[in-house]
């Protein structure tokens, strides 16, 4: 696998896992709107991926950490989303529940080669 | 005691005053004034923000009609004084009105300088001193073009930026080298000076101006150097003269003012004079503080024997351009026996200077960061020796005693009792707590009726939030936050600089008030989004990202993540056609459930996200249009049967309340909006729980509104009766559309209605027909952009995005891995 893909995780790479990379295209950053989301299929899982006000994508599991609310419905603001069901605020960065509220949803690598998205389906630590 | 005629000349911000402490202690007199202003008593410190379009007039009255009616005041309005007859202790008016005192008041403010270059009496130059000015200026900037400001000082700054919100371009011409040179240091005069630049106003120091150009009305102005500058208005701010005419010609005592003792009596025992006409002690005033002070020492001569006396005190300034902190008191200038400390960060455009003499302050000047001003102040004032803390005395007052204090709220709470928080009416902190105490208050607007705290400029209005927030604790923090944390702005000062400001994007929002995030967040953008769509239909266009997901996509989200779909059934009627159309779609797409609502109507639910075009489509192709059942906006109109059927309907409720919601449906409003028509009084379609409810009765229709059940249960308040079905709905239309335009974000109608008051929405939308017509208006323009079926938008590929997966793996036979090309 080509080494220039690094991994927003580097541990990834150090421990030499190559089996944790699966790249793939997904489609350009104008697919998504700004400050808005798309879901991505793998299987069961349905993926997130958002894009912010100043054009950074990431990519979480669509599903709240605290009843799975699917996160990709949220609204997008300073690189968080907030939770259409019961409003908890997650970090799209970390996948992790903001503020007073505890827990974390799975957060996938994304890098972007010019305006080509690619989405790694394994997700990061 | 027999009651004495105590007249008063002027009816300015100092004789106001002046009234209300008389009133306190004395009811011994029967008062008459004479204002060459044919208006009230108004707060004439706020007129700039009345000239940006930041307030109304209505805004900064002082006292109404009202308030000189219960204190039984004679109040001639455009009555100028022109003789004061001392022997006969009369005065006489251009009317020829006279009335005879037992004791006058001479309070005829100042009279703003004119420059007697040529053509300064053409038409299109102004001044800039009362109400008349601003409209002057304002119906100027409506024709555009470019507006002159002769004199950089407070006023003359003022005024440009105030025209610059009006649209008009702005040019600056200052005699001295640097803009408000008595106020401020050269070095923070050149940072007012690059603010101002860099908000498009051009600003030229050192300008002397030779002459107003023009034939019939102002067309320019020509410098002494030959520049010449085209302009349409020429506003002079030079300066004011005290108005001492009068009290000339009745022989007192004058010298720069009317001269007074430090008991505000002129040479005449009978006569006082307040104000900025009044001169003593060999100072004249020209700022509020002061002359409150004058206010309260004659105030209490006029209830009877006191000692109460003036003394002069230094008084801060600051200028109310929004965005724009400068803060400047005391002494500033250069002398061999003052001692500067200064402190300068060129990256965020600050300036500190703090002045000493003899280890005391003497004076400061901030610009950008002004905190501490007030805190240099009370060091001013109080005259302590600085020595001590002369090492950190420029970083403020969070500094002293080693902590760095991150809370906003400990700079507050580190003041004396006696720290003077609102200069303009000289209230101590202390003054403040004891009324929070004593009266039990709890919101801004009580404080500042009870102390006159931020009642006057308003620019503490932070601090007396401040004061409060430590006082009441928790209980007022919540009510003194902004709309969110990005903003310290409440939602209606939100919503009045959106009109004033013209501000027509969320970014332009969030830019030009100043948001703290850099993005907004999910309370805020939601509410701004709502704001602009209400404020500005047909040109806004609505920001899909801001709005919550059921608006977005047209449909109720679910635990699950699926949707409920419900369509609209006109007033609870529906036909064979539809409920076959519906169990059509139910079996096609395999809903689990169907459920009647409590909005008479069908609810599909569970049904999922990629499935809601392809069920729209046949619900519109059966005639059905969304029924918003997700939006702040008109959900349902329920019906009962009425005269159609029912043995005791009196009227057609069925018919009206179709009527309604094809009149109303569509449109966004703060909150969700619900309606009822019922046909009698027996009210089965439960109309006096609703947003807006129809009682039928014999006579008419009876309409009752502010009613809700949900997390609280409030009966709606009648408004009227009317006969016609017209009527009817012109006033739903009507008071809809002025919910819309003031309404807060959430805010149900019994809410918005108690805030700005029952009986002034019965006044508006149901006793006076011009108002209640010109709000149907606009509430009908907002319907022609806002009655647009989403659901058939979406079937035709609106959002398609929103409803298609961006991509999808792990199918049996995916085998793309894919790489990006090197
Ligand atoms: C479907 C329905 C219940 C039912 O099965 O009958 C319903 C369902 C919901 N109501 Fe309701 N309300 C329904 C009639 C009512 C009524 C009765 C009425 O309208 O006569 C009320 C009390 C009347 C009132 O509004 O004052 C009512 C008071 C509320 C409230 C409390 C509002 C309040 O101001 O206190 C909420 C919460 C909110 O809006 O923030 C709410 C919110 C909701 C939400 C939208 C909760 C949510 O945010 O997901 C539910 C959506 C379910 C869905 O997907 O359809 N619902 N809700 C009814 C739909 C009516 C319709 O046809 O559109
Ligand atoms: C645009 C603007 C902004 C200002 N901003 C500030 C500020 O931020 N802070 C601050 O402290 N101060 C500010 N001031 C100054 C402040 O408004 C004045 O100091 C204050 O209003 C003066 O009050 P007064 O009662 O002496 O006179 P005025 O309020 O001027 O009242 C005098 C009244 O007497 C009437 N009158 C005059 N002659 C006669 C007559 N012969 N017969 C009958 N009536 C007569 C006049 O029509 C006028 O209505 C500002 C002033 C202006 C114009
Ligand atoms: S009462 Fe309304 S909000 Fe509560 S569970 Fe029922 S439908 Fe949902
Ligand atoms: S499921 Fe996300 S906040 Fe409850």
């Amino acid at each position: 696998m080509n080494a220039r893909f690094t991994s927003p995780n580097a541990s990834l790479l150090e421990g030499g896992q190559n089996t944790d990379l699966d790249w793939r295209l997904i489609g350009t950053i104008d697919d998504i709107p700004a400050q808005g989301a798309r879901c991505v299929k793998n299987g069961e899982t349905t993926i997130a991926v958002f894009r912010t006000a100043d054009d950074r994508i990431f990519a979480l599991e669509d599903k709240c950490p605290h009843r799975n609310g699917p996160l990709s419905q949220g609204i997008v603001h300073d690189g968080c989303v907030t939770c259409p069901l019961h409003n908890w605020v997650i970090s799209l960065e970390t996948g992790t529940a903001q503020g007073a509220d505890e827990g974390r949803t799975a957060s996938f690598p994304v890098r972007l080669s010019g305006r080509d998205i690619y989405l790694n389906l394994k997700p990061g630590a | 005691m027999s009651r004495q005629r105590l007249v008063i000349i002027g009816n300015g911000m100092a004789p106001g005053r002046m009234l209300e402490h008389l009133f306190e202690a004395s009811d011994a007199y029967d008062v008459t004034i004479f204002n060459a202003e044919s208006r009230v008593n108004y707060d004439r410190i706020m007129l700039s923000p009345v000239l940006s379009g930041e307030k109304s007039f209505d805004d900064i009255v002082i006292h109404d009609d009202a308030w000189y009616a219960s204190h039984g005041i004679t109040l001639h309005r455009g009555q100028k004084v022109v003789s004061i007859d001392r022997d006969s202790q009369t005065v006489t008016s251009e009317g020829g009105i006279t009335a005879g005192y037992d004791k006058l008041v001479i309070a005829t403010g100042s009279n703003p300088f004119i420059i007697p270059v040529p053509g300064h009496k053409l038409p299109g130059v102004v001044a800039y001193r009362d109400l008349d000015d601003v409209q002057a200026m304002k119906r100027a900037a409506a024709l555009g073009g470019r507006a002159v400001v002769i004199g950089g000082g407070l006023l003359g700054l003022e005024a440009a930026a105030g025209l610059k919100a009006q649209g008009m371009d702005v040019t600056v011409l200052h005699l001295m080298p640097t803009l408000m040179e008595r106020q401020l240091d050269p070095a923070a005069g050149y940072l007012l000076q690059k603010e101002l630049e860099g908000r498009g106003i051009e600003v030229r120091c050192g300008a002397n101006t030779k002459q107003i150009l023009g034939e019939a009305q102002v067309e320019g102005v020509e410098l002494e150097d030959g520049t010449v500058i085209d302009a349409s208005l020429v506003v002079m701010a030079v300066g004011i003269r005290p108005n001492v005419q009068l009290a000339q010609e009745a022989g007192l005592e004058v010298g720069r003012g009317i001269v007074t003792g430090t008991d505000m009596k002129t040479s005449d025992a009978n006569i006082y004079s307040v104000g900025e006409c009044a001169e003593v002690e060999g100072r004249v005033y020209g700022l509020v503080a002061p002359l409150y002070t004058m206010a309260k020492v004659a105030a209490a001569h006029l209830a009877g024997a006191s000692d109460a006396a003036f003394a002069h005190a230094e008084t801060p300034t600051k200028l109310k351009v929004t965005g724009v902190n400068l803060y400047s008191v005391g002494e500033f200038g250069d002398g061999p026996e003052l001692e500067d400390v200064v402190l300068r960060d060129a990256k965020r455009g600050t300036y500190k200077r703090v002045i000493l003499k003899d280890n005391k302050v003497v004076g400061a000047v901030l610009y950008g960061d002004v905190a501490d001003g007030m805190w240099y102040n009370e060091l001013l004032k109080s005259a302590d020796c600085v020595e001590a803390m002369r090492e950190t005395l420029i970083f403020g007052q969070a500094h002293q005693g080693g902590g760095v204090a991150a809370d906003p709220l400990a700079a507050i709470s580190n003041l004396s009792d006696d720290a003077e928080i609102c200069g303009c009416n000289g209230i101590c902190k202390g003054q403040i707590v004891n009324a929070i105490k004593d009266k039990g208050l709890t919101s801004l607007a009580e404080v500042r009726a009870h102390t006159k705290a931020s009642a006057s400029c308003g620019t503490c209005t932070g601090l007396v939030e401040g004061v409060m927030a430590l006082t009441l604790g928790d209980t007022f923090a919540k009510k003194a936050e902004g709309m969110c944390g990005c903003t310290d702005l409440g939602h209606g000062d939100v919503r009045r600089l959106i009109v004033a400001k013209e501000l027509k994007s969320i970014s332009a929002v969030m830019q030009e008030l100043e948001w703290k995030s850099s993005g907004g967040c999910a309370k805020c953008r939601p509410a701004l989004n709502y704001y602009l769509l209400s404020d500005w239909p047909g040109e806004y266009v609505d920001d899909q990202q801001s709005r919550f997901i059921n608006e977005r996509v047209h449909a109720n989200i679910q635990k699950d993540g699926t949707y409920s779909v419900v369509p609209r059934m006109w007033g609870g009627m529906t036909t064979a056609g539809e409920l076959r159309a519906i169990a059509n779609v139910v079996d096609k797409f395999n809903i689990p459930d169907v459920k009647v609502t409590g909005g008479q109507r069908i609810d599909l639910l569970g049904v999922k996200k990629e499935d809601l075009p392809a069920v729209w489509a046949d619900l519109n192709a059966a005639g059905m249009i969304s029924g918003h059942a997700y939006s702040k906006g008109l959900r349902t109109v329920k019906t009962c049967v009425g005269s159609t059927w029912c043995r005791f309907g009196t009227q057609d409720s069925t018919g009206l309340g179709i009527k309604l919601e094809k009149f109303m449906w569509g449109s966004w409003t703060p909150a969700k909006v619900k309606l009822a028509v019922t046909g009698c009084p027996r009210n089965c379609a439960e109309a006096t729980c609703k947003d807006i409810g129809v009682i039928c009765v014999d006579s008419g229709y009876q309409i009752v509104y502010g009613g809700a059940a949900g997390l609280h249960i409030q009966g709606t308040t009648e408004l009227g009766t009317v006969k016609t079905e017209d009527e009817v709905i012109e006033i739903a239309g009507a008071m809809t559309q002025m919910y819309r335009e003031q309404g807060f974000y959430l805010e149900r109608i019994y809410k918005w209605a108690d805030r700005v008051g029952y009986d002034t929405v019965k006044s508006v939308i149901f006793d006076d027909l011009e108002s209640r017509r010109a709000y149907y208006e606009r509430f009908v323009h907002s319907q022609q952009f806002a009655q647009v079926d989403p659901w058939s938008e979406r079937v035709s590929g609106v959002d398609k995005h929103e409803f298609n997966p961006m991509a999808v793996f792990g199918l049996p036979n995916d085998t793309t891995v894919q790489e990006p090309a090197e």
